[in-house]
């Protein structure tokens, strides 16, 4: 073991010296999730092949965004490199807050990024943080529940199947819910979920002029649709369900059926957590048939801040972290089922990671979602489960808590968009868009 | 004439103490069984209490994972050193306002206070900036001194509290026995407000342990506390209960012993005063 430390450091001090670079110490800013906590463990193969060291800064998603905002609006340099998401890769691109990524070496292979994936962090045609894992959401259901119902899952099937579906497998006296889905407050909660179900159903969240759209008929259609639906068959107390809630009451075999992440995949199918691992089938996202199903698209990505002092450990740690070698080494020891999902073109076409049952269909979701048209009718935004402007996460946040006290009972659904109509126009005069 | 307790009113003031104060503690008893559960069985429903395969590997997984001993010093540095320091500048302070006070002690006193009321997310740019110029971003030193400022307003109004219930005549007679003001604060007022400097120490330390929007937001790698140890344990996508239960257990269970070991101190400090 010593023996081994020695020689790694040896070659990578005979790395560093060779090639004239001073050994730096990177501190990373990154999220609490399966794929993420993985990459810290291999941080030793990384110092060994560069001579860098990293310092690592785990948060839970939200306390990460507000930290890495703090400081990169201020310029306060406490991180070399943060962990962010679509949302705010394009906004902080046009602030000029990040590194531009157009010097990657030749062997990074930009063009192997998934192009929605490269679309979302990208700002006018420039990537500006390099994806680690993309997601989107997809139908999980179970096998079992629905061949008992008499029914069979279609690979793209519609909201009114599913409606369908889920009543026929709902039995309150087993505690079996036909349908989870989230319905908590918090814009990448409930209101991720509920912008794509409008998504689907051809509503939006702004005209082309920037005007508020909750006073349409498509919002009213999705809101009584998903409250209908989730009255019959879904779980007690859906209003405070998010991701963990749901993927609890799945894996204890109390849903037949889940629409969230692709990630949640893995989970569901893992034998040491989940009840129901072997009876779990996948499906694309619903539709009502006008071309936009009900998914999202989301990556984790790596981004420099502008103005790093240390540009170059930087880029090396972000070219090996999303590198092809990266998932190889992932695979290699802990099986092509646990590497990063939805960053690279080539890994779909291994025919390793195609055995992986989950695969095809998250590569599926993913390249039935474009940030850059996310609607039915024409927007002035870009991204699927959120708009891509800084005003978004406040406003999303106080429309999603009108909605969820829908859910709760505490009001109808045509006085939550009322006020969500409102609230929306007079956030956005302010912010100066009307 | 002192009130007669009856026996049976003896049991139900017990059994009702026993109830409130286990009621109190269910969640910290519940968060340490957690942590020795596997992550299915810390969420299975119904939930299971004591019934279930005790294990040690969510310490493990925390241990191999972070650099508890870090966190731990950082925040016994950070604690320790910012009530210290309060404790230092509020006994000057709140003896004047106790025995000296002038005709706007009471505003002062209540203006102090009122810093207390504005939320601290307010504030935080403006603070943000000011580290990023003195250097101050994520060095213990800088929390020190922000944890002492937001806690000197009840270190100074815990103290003289405490100062008001002693009589002034003590003070005068050390004084006229020749004391100086050093003197006198330090051998007669001091050693006689002793448990009222002990609790609001206690209380203090207990505040700047637990406090998590200035630690997480002023820190990075080098001088992040305990907080932010918990704070990268949970996770909204991913069911990793047992894993921050074990993390939330270990952060808690220094402050737990010292307060256990203290609780005399604390409620003969917190009581000091009552009974006149």
């Amino acid at each position: 073991m010593y023996l081994k430390a020695s020689m790694g450091a040896a070659t990578a001090m005979a790395l560093v010296m060779g090639s004239g670079a001073i050994a730096d110490t990177i501190t990373i800013a990154t999220v609490n999730n399966g794929d993420m906590i993985r990459m810290q463990g291999y941080t030793d193969d990384f110092t060994a092949k560069t001579g860098h060291e990293v310092e690592w800064v785990t948060l839970e998603e939200n306390v990460l965004r507000q930290r890495v905002t703090t400081d990169i609006s201020t310029k306060g340099g406490a991180f070399d490199i943060m962990t962010i998401g679509m949302y705010e890769t394009p906004i902080w691109g046009a602030n000029g807050w990040l590194v531009p990524l157009d010097g990657l070496s030749e062997d990074y292979d930009v063009d192997d990024i998934l192009p929605a994936m490269r679309a979302g962090l990208s700002h006018d045609g420039t990537l500006y943080a390099a994806p680690f894992y993309g997601e989107s959401s997809m139908v999980m259901y179970r096998k079992d529940l629905m061949e008992k119902a008499g029914l069979e899952m279609p690979e793209a099937p519609t909201w009114e199947f599913i409606r369908e579906a889920a009543a026929a497998m709902t039995d309150r006296d087993a505690e079996i819910n036909g349908i989870c889905l989230r319905g908590k407050a918090g814009w990448g909660e409930g209101g991720a979920f509920i912008t794509v179900t409008g998504n689907s159903f051809g509503a939006r969240w702004f005209d082309e002029d920037w005007n508020a759209q909750f006073d349409q008929p498509e919002w009213a259609d999705a809101l009584n649709f998903f409250v209908g639906m989730m009255s019959e068959s879904g779980p007690p107390g859906y209003a405070t369900n998010g991701f963990n809630e749901n993927l609890s009451l799945f894996q204890q075999g109390k849903c037949g059926m889940w629409i969230d992440a692709t990630v949640a995949a893995s989970f569901v199918t893992n034998p040491d957590d989940s009840t129901v691992a072997d009876q779990v089938g996948f499906a694309l996202a619903p539709n009502t048939g006008l071309g936009k199903n009900a998914n999202w698209l989301w990556a984790w990505a790596l981004a420099i801040p502008a103005g790093s002092q240390k540009l170059e450990a930087a880029q090396a740690f972000l070219e090996w972290a999303t590198s092809k070698d990266y998932i190889e080494l992932v695979a290699e020891n802990e099986g092509w089922a646990n590497v990063p999902p939805g960053a690279r073109t080539s890994l779909y076409a291994n025919p390793d990671y195609q055995a992986v049952p989950f695969a095809k269909m998250t590569l599926d979701s993913i390249n039935a979602a474009d940030p850059q048209n996310p609607t039915v009718k024409p927007v002035p935004y870009v991204g699927v489960q959120f708009v891509a402007i800084p005003e978004f996460a406040g406003i999303a946040t106080e429309v999603s808590q009108e909605f969820s006290a829908v859910y709760a009972g505490q009001q109808s659904v045509d006085e939550a968009l009322a006020k969500a109509q409102a609230l929306t126009n007079d956030a956005m005069e302010a912010a100066g868009y009307r | 004439m002192a009130r007669s307790v009856t026996q049976n009113r003896k049991i139900i003031n017990t059994a009702a103490a026993w109830a409130v104060g286990l009621l109190i503690f269910f969640p910290i008893l519940w968060t340490i069984l957690t942590s020795f559960k596997t992550e299915a069985q810390a969420i299975s429903d119904p939930p299971v209490f004591l019934a279930f395969d005790w294990t040690l590997e969510n310490y493990g997984v925390v241990m191999e994972r972070s650099n508890y001993m870090r966190f731990l010093w950082n925040s016994i540095v950070i604690a320790g050193g910012s009530t210290i320091l309060g404790i230092i500048i509020a006994v000057p302070a709140a003896w004047s306002m106790a025995f000296v006070p002038s005709k706007r002690t009471k505003d002062i006193l209540l203006w102090m206070l009122s810093t207390k009321m504005l939320p601290a997310v307010g504030v935080l740019y403006p603070i943000y900036l000011l580290f990023i110029k003195l250097g101050l971003l994520d060095t213990k030193f800088g929390l020190t001194i922000v944890l002492m400022l937001i806690n000197l307003p009840i270190i100074v109004w815990m103290l003289y509290t405490y100062f008001k219930e002693i009589p002034g005549e003590i003070l005068e007679a050390a004084r006229m026995d020749g004391a100086s003001l050093k003197d006198e604060v330090l051998y007669v007022l001091t050693p006689m407000a002793i448990p009222g400097i002990a609790s609001t120490l206690l209380l203090n330390v207990i505040l700047a342990w637990n406090e998590a929007f200035w630690t997480l937001n002023l820190t990075a790698a080098k001088a992040a506390p305990l907080t932010a140890f918990i704070a990268s344990y949970s996770s909204p996508e991913g069911l990793f209960y047992a894993k921050l239960s074990a993390a939330s257990t270990m952060a808690i269970a220094p402050i737990l012993i010292l307060g256990w070991f203290s609780q005399k101190q604390l409620v003969s400090g917190l009581t000091f005063g009552a009974v006149k």
